[in-house]
């Protein structure tokens, strides 16, 4: 395999129409004779649908149809979900439209389809929904004492409770003996506050019900997963549908489901007999797409006075929100395996509660349990740290897996295959001027200076590459985690790759095209890489959990490999030689020893026109493979961020930040520095900005972008990336997963860097998002409870 | 986000819109910039069955020098404002505080105007125009009148503008030589007024002669800071000054509480931004 390509900072194949605004999203689609949808949503968190009297609406101009729940009660079966977390998991029926109660303001009570969007929408107001309000449990905490229950068909809030302990599982010490042997315990709760995935393009669904096979287009991370999910809910057989993940303007994890909107639209155009496009609302997209994070989180850390840490124990409420979606009951567990990080932790036990309240229902959200637990025990580490009056980086160096020490079993049970701390934390310090910036945070505490400087660290790793299917399966997860690729070699040479991978906005045409030009020696140019379309790409896991390269692209690989197989044996035969004597390189196979060659366009040529094959060769240079991980990808890596506080107004600026990832192997660096520079926006937009808030009676307050904060531009430091490459040890490439590595590591790393500014003034913690207000509160509440040490 | 049907009329002059809105009734609106109205309707928290488009009127936009003050026309949007010589020589604190509303697109379209009928407590524009005790001047269907400052500004969005008047022009006396700052506190860069303070000083030698200084978002509508602005007068230009005279900021202000922070927050705000925008103002 050449390597002209790999490493190439390449521009991306697909900016060019999206920059030129020649893209395609499913909004952009219409087709003759479409119809337009419109959804009533329930103003109520919590009540009883008494009545829903559409006559008003069915008579006004250019409606259509009206659906309502009772109308498809007979068909639309329930929102599906597909990981029953525990055997006694519990979760309330998840009607598309919903039927006789509604559990969080914005589920879907009707459906108007209407000859134009305009008619759609002014016939929602005419919609006459009847309810008798119920009581609402909008507190994660609350909602675990049953007070008040989130559902009346359900006789508790709790839906299952996960429990992994070492001592169970045979892989660590049982941590009762290690909390109460412990000569140094911390004891802290921190909050994950909810957050929306606050994607670009709102969701978008277009459906075709006029031909033989169902088409729905629709703006998603996971064509396959819906396809099949339309199928089972909806009783079609798959093979009649198709659906179509066009241009995708984000996801991060939100666009990881299957919603009740994409169900509301087939079935409206399957009644209809006509095209139907619905296209939310920015407000109905923040109100009813699902939301992420969202946990209490109890932590216990016992540890040695000289600052071995002795374990974990963590106890997790988890708020799914008033229904189970897709995932939505795994994303926790996810970050289960996480807690203890990068560390030799001898004993851990981590239990966690799912819990329902009457809130928009929680999914995956760019890291997706991982972004929780990483904050959590990063957190824990600098408060042992203080405890112990030792550096936070010292500390961490005891506790972390040496380099020589890999492969790594943990205590949660995962294999660590490669990593070098010491390396990632080296590159940081020297890039970051660590003791430089400790001595000027020194003197602004002696003046006492206004504005006052935090060094917050985060040493990270996280499993990604999504995933081994047969750990999937002892999770209960209702699928597996291979990927499907094919590769075709066309009779001109060019090459047609086909990914089961879902792209929306990640550069997988780009990267692909360089992984194959390498291993077919063709040019770049000359490689296509198709998605996103069931009936193109057949077979497929879509995109999410960094798994695209790690799973996806050595999919690609090993298609290429059958390929360069097939063609070797056309290639004996044309040159009359061995298959034992041949070599391939840069796209040629030649005959050791001699100068003969023949170069793969001339064998695909050859190929196409099939006069002179071996016998039995079927004529093609076309291959499928499906790759199944062997174990998840370890990303890891060392973020410092200097943080300025402005003890005035409790304002926190980013002064520096320095992250050092290992990625392992980089096939295009370019793109590596775009998911670095995402995720870490992502990341410290938790930790400064962001907050899903609702009011008692249960209506969502940030309810458009005036009030949920998404940083831009100007709200983010200028980052300073660098990179150590320790190579994976379980695929071919060496290559690691960066999605969501960002997100994960900066969040900590931020917060660490805010109480590291103010601590010393008696502040103890500060929730998150740490807005000026709560700063500055934190600030006062430490002056009057005389909290100066 | 699609707002109800509404009849739509883009008159050529002032005379036009008040005969159009005075046929129309009740439920019209005029359009300016459109930069908050638009959004409501399409949130359906507004569907008027008219709207009166003011963007034609040419009379109604552009800045002009009227002896001791400017005249400033409703219709001129707020990046003229912000960029604007004659207003960067004799007003530059409203110069200073049109560069801080939204982005460059809101800035072309939204209007000083529709800013100040629209009286979000939160706006930028209308705490600096109270504080430079500027003039508004209503056409109706009885002929024009002036309404001062301190009466325009009646409660959370609500001016003395009545039903059937246009506000055509803004008439702000000259600050020529004052220095002017606009210290606003946001949680990201596009953002409302958390806090804000519009102040501006005329020094002479080491003292500071005069002050003026109008507070953002810390009552439901601007209001002045007069206790700061008293203890100012004839105070030596020094931090220390500064600093004491600012401790009065949020004194007679009722700030509300909300997801950027409580009303006790919001008075500390007052005070630690009005010590820095006087300082920034007056060049220390
Ligand atoms: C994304 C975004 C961010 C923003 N950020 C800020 C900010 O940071 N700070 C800030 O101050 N503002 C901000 N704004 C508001 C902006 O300043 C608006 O332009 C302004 O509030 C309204 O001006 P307009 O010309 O758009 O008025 P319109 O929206 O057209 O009208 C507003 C109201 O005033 C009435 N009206 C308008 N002109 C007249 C007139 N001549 N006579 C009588 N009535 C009239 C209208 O009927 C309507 O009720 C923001 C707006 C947006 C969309």
């Amino acid at each position: 395999m050449t390597t002209a390509e790999i490493g190439r900072a390449r521009l991306r194949k697909e900016d060019a129409h999206l920059i030129t605004g020649r893209s395609r999203y499913t909004d952009n689609i219409t087709l003759p004779g479409m119809l337009h949808l419109a959804m009533v949503r329930s103003p109520f968190a919590h009540a009883k649908i008494t009545a829903v009297d559409v006559s008003a609406a069915k008579a006004s101009p250019g409606v259509v149809a009206v659906l309502t729940g009772a109308d498809v009660a007979d068909e639309q079966g329930n929102v599906p979900n597909v990981w029953p977390v525990t055997a006694d998991q519990k979760a309330p029926a998840f009607p598309s439209i919903a039927v006789d109660e509604v559990a969080f303001a914005g589920e879907v009570v009707a459906c108007i389809v209407a000859r134009s969007a305009a008619a759609a929408r002014d016939a929602v107001e005419l919609v006459d929904v009847s309810y008798d309000e119920l009581p609402v449990v909008m507190d994660l905490e609350e909602a675990f004492t049953d007070t008040v229950l989130a559902h009346s068909s359900l006789d508790s809030n709790l839906s299952a409770t996960w429990v992994f302990d070492s001592g169970e599982a045979g892989t660590g010490k049982p941590i009762r003996e290690a909390l109460d042997n412990a000569e140094v315990l911390i004891e802290r709760t921190f909050y994950q506050q909810r957050l929306i995935p606050a994607f670009m393009e709102p969701r978008s669904i277009v459906v075709d019900p006029t031909s033989e096979q169902i088409t729905m287009w629709t703006s998603t991370q996971v064509p396959h997963i819906v396809r099949l999910m339309l199928a089972l809910t909806l009783g079609i057989p798959e093979s009649k549908v198709r659906v179509i993940a066009p241009d995708v303007g984000g996801g991060f994890g939100g666009k990881l489901t299957v919603t009740p909107e994409e169900f509301i639209t087939l079935m409206a155009a399957r009644r209809v007999g006509k095209p139907c496009k619905y296209t939310e609302t920015r407000s109905e997209s923040l109100q009813a797409g699902h939301h992420g994070r969202a946990q209490v989180q109890r932590l216990k850390l016992s540890a040695t006075k000289e600052g071995i840490v002795t374990g974990l124990d963590v106890n997790l409420l988890a708020d799914m929100g008033a229904y189970l979606g897709l995932i939505g009951s795994g994303i926790p567990i996810l970050g289960a395996f996480m807690y203890n990080a990068i560390y030799k932790f001898p004993a851990y036990r981590l239990e966690c509660n799912n819990i329902f309240t009457n809130k928009a229902w929680t999914g995956a959200y760019r890291g997706a349990g991982r972004p929780e637990a990483t904050f959590a025990i990063e957190r824990m580490m600098d408060e042992l740290a203080v405890e112990l009056g030792m550096d936070p980086l010292e500390l961490r160096e005891k506790n972390w897996i040496k380099h020589d020490e890999f492969p790594f079993t943990t205590v949660a049970g995962l294999e660590y295959d490669s990593g070098n701390y010491e390396a990632a934390t080296a590159k940081a310090l020297e890039l970051f001027d660590y003791d430089a910036l400790r001595a000027e945070q020194a003197r602004r505490r002696e003046t006492n200076d206004t504005v006052q400087l935090g060094i917050g660290i985060s040493t990270f790793t996280e499993m990604c590459g999504l995933a081994p299917s047969r750990v999937l399966g002892a999770l209960s997860y209702g699928a597996g985690g291979w990927e499907h690729a094919q590769v075709r070699v066309l009779p001109s040479g060019n090459v047609e790759v086909v990914t089961g991978v879902s792209p929306h906005g990640q550069g997988h045409e780009t990267a692909w095209s360089q992984l194959v030009a390498d291993k077919l020696g063709v040019p770049f140019e000359n490689v296509e890489v198709l998605h996103g379309d069931t009936q193109v790409s057949q077979r497929g896991m879509d995109t999410y959990g960094s798994r695209s390269l790690v799973v996806g692209g050595m999919a690609v690989l090993a298609a290429a490999d059958k390929v360069i197989e097939k063609a070797k044996v056309v290639a004996a035969h044309l040159m009359e030689a061995s298959e034992e004597d041949l070599e391939f390189t840069d796209g040629k196979f030649s005959v050791k020893g001699t100068d003969q060659s023949t170069s793969l366009g001339e064998i695909a040529l050859a190929t196409f026109a099939a006069h002179n094959l071996p016998d039995g060769f079927e004529p093609n240079l076309d291959s499928d493979a499906t790759f199944d991980p062997q174990n998840f990808s370890y990303p890891h890596g060392t973020h410092l961020a200097a943080i300025e506080v402005d003890t005035e107004t409790g304002r926190v600026s980013i002064r520096k930040y320095v992250c050092v990832d290992d990625v392992g192997v980089v096939v295009n660096p370019l793109i590596v520095e775009g998911q670095v520079h995402g995720g870490l926006a992502q990341g410290i937009a938790q930790a400064l900005y962001e907050e899903a808030v609702y009011d008692e009676a249960g209506t969502l307050v940030t309810g458009s972008f005036v009030d949920y904060l998404v940083p831009s531009a100007p709200d983010l430091p200028h980052y300073t990336t660098g990179r150590t490459q320790t190579p994976s040890t379980t695929n071919q490439l060496g290559v690691k997963g960066v999605g969501e590595a960002g997100t994960i590591a900066s969040t900590p790393a931020i917060v660490n860097g805010v109480l590291d500014a103010v601590r010393h003034l008696g502040v103890k913690d500060i929730k998150m998002p740490c807005s000026p207000s709560r700063v500055w509160a934190a600030l006062e509440e430490a002056k009057t409870t005389g909290g100066v040490q | 986000m699609i707002p109800s049907a509404f009849d739509y009329a883009a008159p050529a002059t002032v005379a036009e819109a008040l005969d159009l809105l005075a046929a129309a009734g009740d439920d019209v609106k005029l359009l300016a910039g459109g930069q908050s109205l638009i959004p409501v309707m399409k949130l359906r928290l507004a569907d008027p069955a008219m709207v009166i488009d003011l963007g034609r009127i040419g009379e109604l936009s552009g800045v002009r020098d009227d002896g001791d003050a400017l005249l400033i026309g409703a219709m001129t949007p707020h990046h003229q404002v912000a960029t604007d010589s004659l207003i960067a020589t004799h007003l530059p604190l409203l110069a200073k505080a049109a560069a801080t509303v939204a982005d460059p697109q809101v800035r072309h379209r939204g209007t000083f105007g529709g800013a100040l009928v629209h009286a979000d407590p939160a706006g930028d524009l209308p705490a600096p125009v109270l504080a430079a005790d500027a003039t508004f001047i209503l056409a109706g269907p009885a002929g024009e009148r002036r309404v001062g400052a301190a009466d325009f500004f009646q409660g959370y969005f609500t001016t003395a503008v009545a039903d059937g008047e246009i506000l055509t022009h803004i008439r702000v006396p000259k600050y020529t030589g004052w220095g002017a700052h606009y210290e606003k506190f946001t949680r990201v860069a596009q953002q409302w007024s958390i806090v804000a303070v519009a102040a501006m000083v005329r020094v002479e030698g080491g003292t500071i002669a005069e002050a003026r200084i109008g507070l953002t978002n810390m009552a439901s509508t601007p209001v002045r800071a007069t206790a700061v602005e008293q203890a100012l007068a004839g105070a030596p230009m020094t931090r220390d000054a500064i600093a004491a005279a600012s401790v009065h900021a949020a004194e007679g202000t009722d700030p509300a509480s909300d997801l950027n922070g409580d009303a006790a927050y919001r008075r500390h705000l007052a005070e630690v931004l009005t010590r820095r925008a006087v300082i920034a103002a007056a060049g220390l």
